[in-house]
Parts: C-alpha cells; sequence; structure tokens
C-alpha cells in the first residue's frame, strides 16, 4: 500500500512536470517539445535527470528549512551554548553512499544514450548496388549562412534544410571560415561545425513541418562566430518520404539552369552580371560541398525566410540587397557589388526592383 | 615602512608611496579587494547594458558589435579581474592572520602579483579606448579569435597573460604561505576551511594557470608573430585551444567556488554558535574537488564532436564531483542543526547560498548527461547554471564575507539594516534574472546573441531577466553606499566582533597592527580561539614566545615598475602585425626594465627590519591606549 | 636573519639552504614553481605531439627527414654535464667550501652556455638552410616553441647563476645566500629534465618516425 502510494507521487509528479515543461516554449524551436526520436530521448534524459535532482533538492530543502525554523536563536534563547559535535561518520557515510546510488542510475541512461546517439555506423551502409542506404547531408557552416549539400542525391541547397520524415538522416558537419554548432532545439541536440575535421551525428524527423507557424522548424548557430552570430538561423522543412523524393527529383531537374546575361528580364540580366559569381541558380552545381561562396537561390522562392531570418516578401529582399550590413552585419555579401543610381556600375533601384522579383521566382516547388 | 610613522597621520604623497611601495598583506589585501569591486562594477555595468539590449525583440540600443564586446570583456573581467581577485583580498587578509603568520612567504612576490594583476587588468580595459574591445566570448576559441579583426583580441591575450602571471604567483605564494609558515601547533588538520580552501586553491592555480598561459601565448604568436598553431590551413587545429583552455577553464570554476565554500565554513559556525560539522570530511572533500576539478575539463566540450567514448567517460567524471561537492551542503546544514542561529547579514548570505547554490548543483548534474547537454549546450540553460554558481556561490560568498570581515579590514561594521536591503534586493534580483533563463534555454535561445526575433515564446521571459538585472544592480549601488557610509562611522577598536569567533583572526584586536600577533600564538585545536574563550583565557590567546623583536620585511617599489615593464612590451607586442618600426624595440625596453629590476632586486640585499620590543609596545599603545592589545 | 654572522666548516648546518624561514620558503617555492612549470611544457609537448609533422597540404619536410641525433646527443652530454656539476657546487656548499660553489657554479654555466650556442646553431641551420621558419608549418611552430621555451629557461637559468656567482663571488657562504644556491640548483635539474624529455619525444621518436 505505501509502496504503491509513493509510486503514484512519483508519477503524478512526472505528470505534472511533463505537463508543465511541455507547456513552455513554440513548437518549431522548444527543446521540450521534441518532434524527433533523438529530440524526445533527449527530453526524456531531461525529465528523468530532473526527477532525480528534484528529489535531491527536495531533500536538502526540508532538512535546511527544518533546521533553520527549529534552532533559531529567537527559540533557542540568547546565552544556549550548542553541543560542539564534531560530526558523525554514519552520517557521512550516508550522505556519500546515497548521492553515489542516484548518480550511478543517472549514468546508466546517460551511457546507452551518449553511445547510441553517437553511432554513425549506418551512413556507411549500402544496398545491393552499392548505394548508400541512409540519406546523408552535408552541411557547411559559412559566416553567416548554411549550405546543405545532398552527396549521394548530387544537389544542394541552402538556408532552408529538407529532410523526408520517420528516418535516421545523417549530418555530416564542417565550417567553412570559423566554429560555428548546428542546432535544431525541436528535433534534437547540438553538434559543432569544426574548422578542421568533419563531425558526424543524425537527428529523426518525426513531425512533417507543413502545420507550424511558418511551416518549418527554427535551425540556430550555437556557437558563438562574429557579430551576426544571433541571425545565423536556418530553417528545416520536414517533408513525407514521397513529397520528399518528389522535391528531390525536381532539385535534380534544374541541372543546367543558369541565369543569362543576355535576357530580356532585366532581374535576370542584372543577377546574371553581378550575383551569379557568388550565387547558383541551379541545385546542381558539381562542385564539393563547400565550395559555393553564397548561398544557393535555387530554392529561394520556396523558403520562408529571407538571409534566414527576415521576413519573407519583396520589400525585406530589396532592403537586403541594397544593405545586408544593416541587417547582418559582418557579413561576406557586403560590398561584393556596389549599390546607386548614378555609375553605370551600380545597382540602380529598378534593377534591385527586377532582381528581387526575379529571385523570389527561383522556385521548385511552385 | 617605519614603524615611527605609524598612528601618525600621513599626507596624501605619503600614503599613496606607502601604497605604491607596500608589501603588507593586509594593505595588498586591500589593494585586491578594491581594485576587484571596481572590475565588479564595471563588468556589472557591462552586463546591464547587455540585458537592457535584450530586455525586448529586435532591439537596437548596443550594435551587434559593441554588444559582443560586453559580453566577452564581462565573462573576462568578472571571473579573472573581480572574482578572483575579491577572492585574493579575502585570502590576503585572512589566511596570515588564520594561521598566526607575520607575512606571507614571499612578500615582494605578493606585491609583484598584486601590480601583474592589476597593470594587466588595465591593459585590457584600455582596448575600449583603443580600437575596440575583444569580441570572442572569454572562451576566445581560436577559429573565431584568429579571424576577428583589429586589436581587440590581442588586448585580451596579452592583458591575461600579464594578469595571469600575477595570478600565478599569487597562488604559489599562498601554497607556501600555508605550507610553512603556520604558528606553533596549527597542524593541517587544525587549519580554518577557509585557509584549507586557500591552500587547494594555490595548488590548482598553480596546475592550471599553465596551460592557460600556453593556449594564450600560442594565440599571441599566431596573431602578432605569425606563427600557426591553430591556422587549419598551415596545419594547425583549434580543437587544441578548446582543451587547453578548458584544462584551465574547469579549474578555474573551483579556483572561484572553493574560496567561497571556505568563507560560508567560516561564517554559518560562527552565527550558528557550534563546531563545524565534520571538519575533516569538509577537508576531504575540498580536496576531492579539487583534484577532480582536473578531470572533467572535456564536459565543455560534449558537443565538440571528440566521438561518445571520451563523451561517456567525462560524463560519469562529472557527476562525480557532485559526491564530494553534496558533502559540503549536507555539512553545512548539519553545523546549522542543533546550533543557535542568529540571521545577522554575513549569515543571511549563507542562508541563502545553500538552496542557490543547491540549485545551480544540480542543474550541473544535469548537464554532465552528456546527450542532455547537447540540448543544453551554448544555450541560456548553461547561462543560468553557471550564473547560478557563480552568482549563488562565489558572489554571494564575496558578499556575505565583505560584511563578515569588514570589521577586521576596516575597523569599522557596515549598517545592518541596509546590509539586509542589500541581502534581499540582489537576491531577489538574482533568482529573478537567472531561474528564468533555464526555460529561455530549454525553449530554444542559444546564448551569446545580441537579439532574438519575437513571438519565439521568448519575449516575457526576457523582459523579466531583465527586471532582474536591473535589481542585482541596484544591490550592488546599496552595497557600495554602505561601505562609504561606513567609512564615516566610528572606529571599533575591539576583537571578536561577532561575540563568538572561533578562528585566529578574531583574537586580534582592530585595527590589526601591521606585525599582526605582537606575539606569535600557540595553537591548541581546531577552533584556537574559542578554546581559549571558553577556558576563560583573558589574554585572547595563549602565546608561544614572550614579546619580542619582531622582523618585518621591507616595502619596494620594484614590482610595480617591473610590472610596468611588462606593460610597455605588451604595448610593443601588440602593435607588431601592424609593422611599425618600434614594436621590437619596445617589447626589448619593457622586458629589460623587467629585468633590470630582477637584477637589481638580487644584488640588492634585502634583510627586512626589525621592530624592537620597545617599538611595538609603543604602537600597541598608540593604537589601543594604555595597555595594548589585550 | 644576521648576515654577518660567520661560520665555519664545523659551525656550517648541514642543511644551510633550510636553516632560517626564508631559506625554507624558497625550497618549498622553487619546488611548488617546478610543479606548475611541469604543467606548463606538458601543455606544449602535447601540443608538439598533435602538430608534429602537420602542415599545409603538400608539405614535404618531416620530422624523421629533419632531426638528426648527433648533434641532440652532444646537447643532451652538455647539460647533463652540467647538472652534475651543480651537483658537485651543491655538494661543496654543504662542506662550506665557498671556492667551491663558485667554480662548479662556474663550470655550470660554461656548459650551459655551450649547449645554447649549439641550439642556436640548430635553429640557424633549420631556418636557414632547411627552409624550416616558425612560420613555415603548425609543425614548426610547434617544434620552435617546444624547444624555445626549454632554450628560454636555460637563458633564464644562466642568467640566474651568473648573477648568484658575481654577487657572492666576494664574500663567501653565508644563510642568506646558500638557498638561493639551492634554489637555483634545483631549477637547474629542472631544465636538465625537461631536456631529456625532448630528447626523447622530439629528436628520438623524430628519427624513429
Amino acid at each position: 500500500m505505501m509502496k504503491g502510494l509513493k509510486k503514484w507521487r512519483l508519477f503524478s509528479l512526472l505528470a505534472v512536470m511533463t505537463v508543465f515543461l511541455s507547456a513552455c516554449g513554440e513548437e518549431y524551436i522548444s527543446t521540450l517539445r521534441p518532434a524527433g526520436a533523438v529530440g524526445k530521448e533527449q527530453f526524456n534524459l531531461l525529465l528523468f535527470s530532473i526527477t532525480i535532482m528534484a528529489l535531491v533538492v527536495v531533500v536538502v530543502s526540508v532538512l535546511y528549512i527544518y533546521a533553520f525554523f527549529k534552532f533559531r536563536r529567537s527559540r533557542q534563547g540568547e546565552d544556549y551554548m550548542p553541543k560542539q559535535v564534531e560530526g558523525s561518520h554514519t552520517l557521512e557515510v550516508i550522505w556519500t553512499v546515497i548521492p553515489i546510488v542516484l548518480l550511478l542510475i543517472l549514468a546508466v541512461p546517460t551511457l546507452i544514450s551518449t553511445y547510441k546517439l553517437g553511432d554513425v555506423a549506418a551512413m556507411e551502409h549500402v544496398d545491393e548496388d552499392g548505394n548508400k542506404t541512409a540519406l546523408t547531408v552535408d552541411v557547411t557552416a559559412k559566416l553567416y549562412w548554411w549550405e546543405f549539400a545532398y552527396p549521394d542525391l548530387g544537389i544542394v541547397t541552402a538556408q532552408e534544410l529538407v529532410v523526408p520524415t520517420g528516418e535516421k538522416v545523417y549530418f555530416n558537419l564542417k565550417a567553412a571560415d570559423v566554429k560555428h554548432s548546428f542546432w535544431i532545439p525541436s528535433v534534437g541536440g547540438k553538434m559543432d561545425t569544426n574548422v578542421e575535421n568533419i563531425n558526424k551525428f543524425y537527428l529523426v524527423f518525426d513531425e512533417e513541418s507543413e502545420g507550424l507557424k511558418d511551416g518549418v522548424f527554427y535551425g540556430k548557430c550555437a556557437e558563438l562566430c562574429g557579430p551576426s552570430h544571433a541571425l545565423m538561423d536556418f530553417k528545416v522543412k520536414t517533408l513525407a518520404p514521397e513529397a520528399f523524393d518528389a522535391w528531390v527529383a525536381s532539385m535534380q531537374a534544374t541541372e543546367g539552369q543558369i541565369a543569362s546575361k543576355d535576357s530580356t528580364d532585366l532581374g535576370e540580366a542584372t543577377f546574371a552580371a553581378s550575383c551569379l559569381g557568388c550565387h547558383a541558380v541551379s541545385s546542381v552545381t558539381g562542385m564539393p560541398a563547400g565550395a559555393a561562396m553564397g548561398p544557393n537561390l535555387t530554392t529561394f522562392g520556396d523558403r520562408s525566410h529571407i538571409a534566414g531570418f527576415l521576413e519573407f516578401n519583396k520589400e525585406n529582399l530589396v532592403s537586403w540587397i541594397k544593405d545586408p550590413e544593416e541587417y547582418k552585419p559582418g557579413n561576406l555579401m557586403t560590398g561584393a557589388y556596389k549599390v546607386g543610381n548614378n555609375n553605370p556600375d551600380e545597382l540602380s533601384d529598378e534593377e534591385i526592383s527586377a532582381l528581387a522579383d526575379y529571385i523570389m521566382s527561383l522556385s521548385v516547388e511552385k | 615602512m617605519s614603524s615611527v610613522a605609524i598612528g601618525n597621520k600621513k599626507g596624501f604623497g605619503a600614503t599613496l608611496w606607502d601604497y605604491l611601495t607596500t608589501v603588507d598583506h593586509k594593505k595588498l589585501g586591500n589593494m585586491y579587494f578594491f581594485a576587484g569591486l571596481l572590475f565588479f562594477a564595471i563588468a556589472g555595468f557591462e552586463a546591464l547594458l547587455m540585458r537592457i539590449q535584450l530586455m525586448v525583440p529586435n532591439n537596437d540600443f548596443v550594435s551587434a558589435g559593441l554588444f559582443n564586446e560586453l559580453l566577452t570583456m564581462h565573462g573576462t573581467t568578472m571571473l579573472f579581474l573581480a572574482a578572483t581577485p575579491l577572492l585574493f583580498g579575502f585570502m590576503n587578509w585572512i589566511v596570515p592572520l588564520q594561521i598566526g603568520a607575520r607575512d606571507v612567504a614571499f612578500p615582494f612576490l605578493n606585491s609583484l602579483g598584486f601590480w601583474l594583476f592589476f597593470l594587466g587588468a588595465v591593459f585590457l580595459h584600455l582596448s575600449f579606448f583603443m580600437g575596440g574591445a575583444p569580441d570572442a566570448g572569454w572562451t576566445s576559441y581560436a577559429s573565431l579569435s584568429l579571424y576577428s579583426p583589429g586589436h581587440g583580441i590581442d588586448f585580451y591575450v596579452l592583458g591575461l597573460q600579464i594578469s595571469g602571471a600575477g595570478t600565478l604567483i599569487s597562488g604559489i605564494n599562498f601554497v607556501v604561505t600555508i605550507i610553512t609558515m603556520r604558528a606553533p601547533g596549527m597542524t593541517f588538520m587544525r587549519m580554518p576551511l577557509f585557509t584549507w580552501t586557500t591552500l587547494i586553491v594555490g595548488a590548482l592555480i598553480t596546475f592550471a594557470f599553465p596551460p592557460l598561459t600556453v593556449a594564450l601565448f600560442f594565440m599571441l604568436v599566431d596573431r602578432m608573430f605569425g606563427a600557426n598553431f591553430f591556422d587549419h590551413t598551415m596545419g594547425g587545429n583549434t580543437i587544441i585551444y578548446e582543451h587547453l583552455f578548458w584544462i584551465f577553464g574547469h579549474p578555474e570554476v573551483y579556483i572561484l567556488i572553493l574560496p567561497a565554500f571556505g568563507l560560508f565554513s567560516e561564517i554559518i559556525p560562527v552565527f550558528a554558535r557550534k563546531r563545524l560539522f565534520g571538519y575533516s570530511s569538509m577537508v576531504f572533500a575540498t580536496i576531492l574537488i579539487g583534484f577532480l576539478g582536473f578531470m572533467v575539463w572535456a564536459h565543455h566540450m560534449f558537443a565538440t564532436g571528440l566521438g561518445p567514448t571520451a563523451n561517456a567517460i567525462f560524463a560519469v567524471a562529472t557527476m562525480a564531483i557532485a559526491v564530494p561537492t553534496g558533502m559540503k551542503v549536507f555539512n553545512w546544514i548539519l553545523t546549522i542543526w542543533g546550533g543557535s542561529i542568529k540571521v545577522t547579514v554575513p549569515m543571511i548570505y549563507a542562508l541563502g547560498f545553500i538552496p542557490s547554490f543547491v540549485a545551480g548543483g544540480v542543474t550541473g548534474v544535469m548537464q554532465a548527461v552528456a546527450p542532455l547537454d547537447y540540448q543544453l549546450h551554448d544555450s541560456y540553460f548553461i547561462v543560468a547554471h553557471f550564473h547560478y554558481v557563480i552568482v549563488g556561490g562565489v558572489v554571494l560568498g564575496i558578499f556575505g564575507a565583505t560584511h563578515f570581515y569588514w570589521p577586521i579590514m576596516t575597523n569599522r561594521v557596515l549598517n545592518e539594516k541596509l546590509g539586509f536591503l542589500t541581502f534581499w534586493t540582489f537576491f531577489i534580483g538574482f533568482h529573478l534574472t537567472f531561474f528564468i533563463q533555464h526555460f529561455l534555454g530549454l525553449m530554444g535561445m542559444p546564448r551569446r546573441v545580441f537579439t532574438y526575433q519575437g513571438d519565439q515564446g521568448w519575449d516575457l521571459f526576457n523582459f523579466i531577466s531583465s527586471i532582474g538585472a536591473l535589481l542585482m544592480g541596484l544591490g550592488v549601488i546599496f552595497l557600495v553606499v554602505n561601505m562609504l557610509l561606513s567609512i564615516k562611522s566610528k572606529p571599533l577598536n575591539t576583537s571578536d566582533y561577532w561575540g563568538d569567533g572561533r578562528s585566529l583572526e578574531w583574537a586580534l584586536k582592530t585595527p590589526v597592527p601591521f606585525y599582526n600577533f605582537k606575539q606569535t600564538p600557540l595553537i591548541r585545536g581546531y577552533d584556537p580561539y574559542w578554546i581559549e574563550k571558553h577556558e576563560g583565557n583573558k589574554e585572547g590567546m595563549t602565546y608561544a614566545e614572550p614579546v619580542g623583536d619582531i622582523h618585518m620585511p621591507n616595502g619596494s617599489i620594484l614590482p610595480l615598475i617591473m610590472s610596468i615593464g611588462m606593460f610597455i612590451a605588451a604595448f610593443g607586442s601588440l602593435y607588431h602585425p601592424d609593422g611599425v618600426s618600434w614594436s621590437v624595440p619596445v617589447i626589448i625596453l619593457g622586458i629589460g626594465i623587467t629585468v633590470a629590476c630582477m637584477i637589481i632586486r638580487s644584488f640588492k640585499d634585502d634583510l627586512g627590519f626589525t621592530v624592537t620590543k620597545e617599538e611595538i609596545i609603543a604602537t600597541e599603545e598608540s593604537l589601543y591606549g594604555k595597555g595594548g592589545n589585550k | 636573519m644576521d648576515i654577518n654572522t660567520k661560520y665555519t666548516p664545523k659551525t656550517w648546518p648541514d642543511h644551510a639552504e633550510q636553516v632560517t624561514l626564508e631559506g625554507k620558503n624558497k625550497f618549498v617555492g622553487i619546488w611548488i614553481f617546478i610543479c606548475s612549470d611541469i604543467v606548463l611544457f606538458a601543455s606544449v609537448f602535447a601540443t608538439y605531439l598533435a602538430l608534429k609533422d602537420s602542415g599545409p597540404s603538400g608539405m614535404d619536410i618531416t620530422a624523421k627527414e629533419l632531426f638528426g641525433l648527433e648533434l641532440a646527443f652532444v646537447m643532451t652530454m652538455l647539460l647533463l654535464t652540467s647538472s652534475l656539476t651543480s651537483v658537485y657546487a651543491m655538494y661543496h656548499m654543504k662542506n662550506f667550501n665557498s671556492k667551491g660553489v663558485l667554480i662548479w657554479m662556474g663550470i655550470t654555466v660554461l656548459l650551459g652556455l655551450g649547449f645554447l650556442g649549439l641550439e642556436i646553431y640548430e635553429f640557424y641551420e633549420y631556418t636557414v638552410h632547411e627552409g624550416f621558419g616558425f612560420t613555415h608549418s603548425a609543425f614548426s611552430s610547434a617544434f620552435y616553441l617546444l624547444v624555445g621555451t626549454h632554450g628560454l629557461h636555460v637563458i633564464i637559468g644562466l642568467i640566474w647563476i651568473t648573477g648568484l656567482i658575481i654577487r657572492n663571488a666576494k664574500r663567501g657562504l653565508n644563510l642568506y645566500n646558500a638557498p638561493k644556491f639551492f634554489a637555483a640548483s634545483i631549477y637547474w635539474h629542472f631544465i636538465d629534465v625537461v631536456w631529456v624529455f625532448i630528447f626523447t619525444v622530439v629528436y628520438l621518436m623524430g628519427v624513429l618516425g
């Protein structure tokens, strides 16, 4: 009976905590509302460790508060001389052993999860035809944007990661300039992108992002990387496997797509003259991962944000092109071209407006 | 220093000269304390600017670049230039008194340590006026700090190198002092806990600062002299920097928190009127924490990609630290258990510390769970965690000890009402600021962001957090006002101000004469002063020697000049990458000044001076009137 | 502490370096400092091992080709011998033989200078003739910093001991300068031990691949 009661208490505590914690935060960014197996495992560890820690806090607090109220001098009398106790061997043993036991209990799932989440052996698995069985994404972090290449599919995109739901997606993480860290809070923990080596890990995306506020999960850079660290956001679109395959096919179909200088469309011609050096408009570039100077714009029209964090509309795009430094200080696009209405080598207002229309029209989904 | 001058009012110039040349541990303690307080105020102000910026989403109160400078300088200043010197102030003041010594083992080096620290700190802060402060975080990870333009990082590297050398010198000094200069009968297992933690901290500094020196030196030659330690295109490796930094950085956390533990272990028994519970296990726990502190550095690097085995090992090792820390907490609680608790200002800091620190401790264990840390790392959760430990532990410790030791240090007392007001303002502000940040982190907010977009669920909590920060700022202002008011108050001229003092420092009558005890006391057990008091000894202490001549060290201006030499050399080094012709000569000049001082020092015998018995009696009478220190 | 007390070999205490509190402080202090320095060298060694042979892609200089054992062996012998001569100096200090202390310390300095000369020659060879300068690669930076840090310690040691010899050339041993000689000699042994590690890790392991 007593035992059952205690269990019931523990569970109710757990339940209350779950409700409390999951009420916190937005679905597309909060680690408390995990939308993937990795994030769920980490969330469960959070609950488990909080439970143990809450136990510790409660025990300490009860002892402390009791001692404080019971042994006030106002109750003991001004002249009361307490017994000068040296210590207690038994007590020392108790409060050494009990924490050790608690920590051992905590250590078991820690170790299991550490190895489980660190297991990327399946990245190299191939089927009979020699094709990789798992989807791998090469992530390259740059000041202050993200490139996502799919080496086995031959396509590349930027700023918005597109992944299928329901399977382990493996990531090769690398930084091109300074150290960054790749984090999608609601899907799973982060891993750093180092400059000298490739880090590997996997995430699982269980929910389609369709119904979310912007239709995407939010991704963040979690390592200080310069003035615009706070703005180095990316977005994650999760699609059902069939939809993902369709997306891949339409991406692959952009092979050879290019902006022409001779185009009658002012936007395209301007793009070809001023932007194409850094920004590709085809998803099949043939370049090695991380080699691109600027984000690949093939899917720009499908994105939910401009520059990773600005609301997606023409006005913002025009302002961004006019003065990227204003929005992302320290970015490498500033100064790559000139803006003004006087010289022919400067981008005029008219050209920028056309340019914005052109870039926003780049899409594989529409 | 001449004993004749004692008791006479000195002119400003003489006082200044006295402080510039002093090797007296008490004066250096004051200098450490007030320099630390100054930098604490600066760094606190930087924190307020940051919290104002983050009060509302998309704020433009400070720019992105300036915000990064603020966050870097806030962290660097708080850890190296505020918390460390404030604690060093107490160590300098109290440890020699607690062990019954006349001064520290190397008074000259003590002064050198202070001046190196201070000029290094000044050098670092000059960056604000000379082209921009460092902006790569207090960790200054290699890839970003190599990339960072301007001289900010150079100021960081050189300033910390100089002040770090000062800290290392002081650390070694404390270790030697405690090993060799204890009064007769003061065995290791009779030393007060604060002396114990100082000893362990000295050892930690001895072992932890060299890796920082090395990491900073690599960064220095990489940035200023074309070396390639961290340039991966030239075969360098930035992960080495992370390792070296955290091999230093984790023990640094214990370098700060252990003295705070020691201070609380002094405060709690006094106001519980009860012997510290489990003294020997407290000592053992201190040693164990210090030892384990070196085994866990890679838990700062769980997300760096060291592989599951490294992460697993460091996860378990980190959890192990919770055990000795828990022992300490239980021992404190058992100390007040059955005692007679008087809630004074120092005691309320101690009482506030226990739950705050436990909260910081348990979130620490949560982050030891490596897979969970993948989520918590570099989010606001970690910001909340380490502020709970540093503010809830170290800062509360420093504030509590300030009230506790103020009578010894200044012969004045801080106002109690204002003290309580300070505590509650600061304490409520602290929890308001940081408790909520745990949730911000869990809700996906990364740390070190200069702004954030609205509607990500973070707006309200950030606002609340900023309000809390303002309250903390108000609390600090109250404390400073209290200090200023106390200067005007009446001198105490008493010993054992709190009435229940237990360790040796309370046996001394304030103001403490420059030679401390006129006779070296004989230590007859743990809590020596308590023993003597309760055996009805009217003398204060039993003494190990009759009143006789005292040998004291000479003051010297050389430490200051040596430090200025390093300061000059740092400027030469700073401008070396700019290709100016004078950089190398300036480096040579600066180092030359320092070396010349060392040569002068070793060629001029420094035998100290002797205070005769008559001078001692005269000094005592001028301080306490007829009869002297009885 | 009375510097003017005159001692004879009979009255000279057994552990003159630790008789006074100042001497004892110096003795403990130098050991703690050496503990600290060990960690310093350990950090630099670890970095060297991590960056050994690593440089920009296509770098053709490796430790195996670069390092030879002959010069390093001579340097090792010089430094080991200098350690031995400083032991002789301490032996004479125990016997209150001031002249012996000065002479053997002087020989120590000469051997140390010989070592330093060879090290400078070696650096010169690598930099000028092999094209292996400080900024050549991560490997070169790590090599020069490791060996150079040791070299800097040697220079400091030489200045220190030379200063002690000059300062105390005329006045003989007393309880004030005995701890100074003793501390300098402990420091010098430490430098020697570090070099043994450098010889093993850099040169021997370098040549063996």
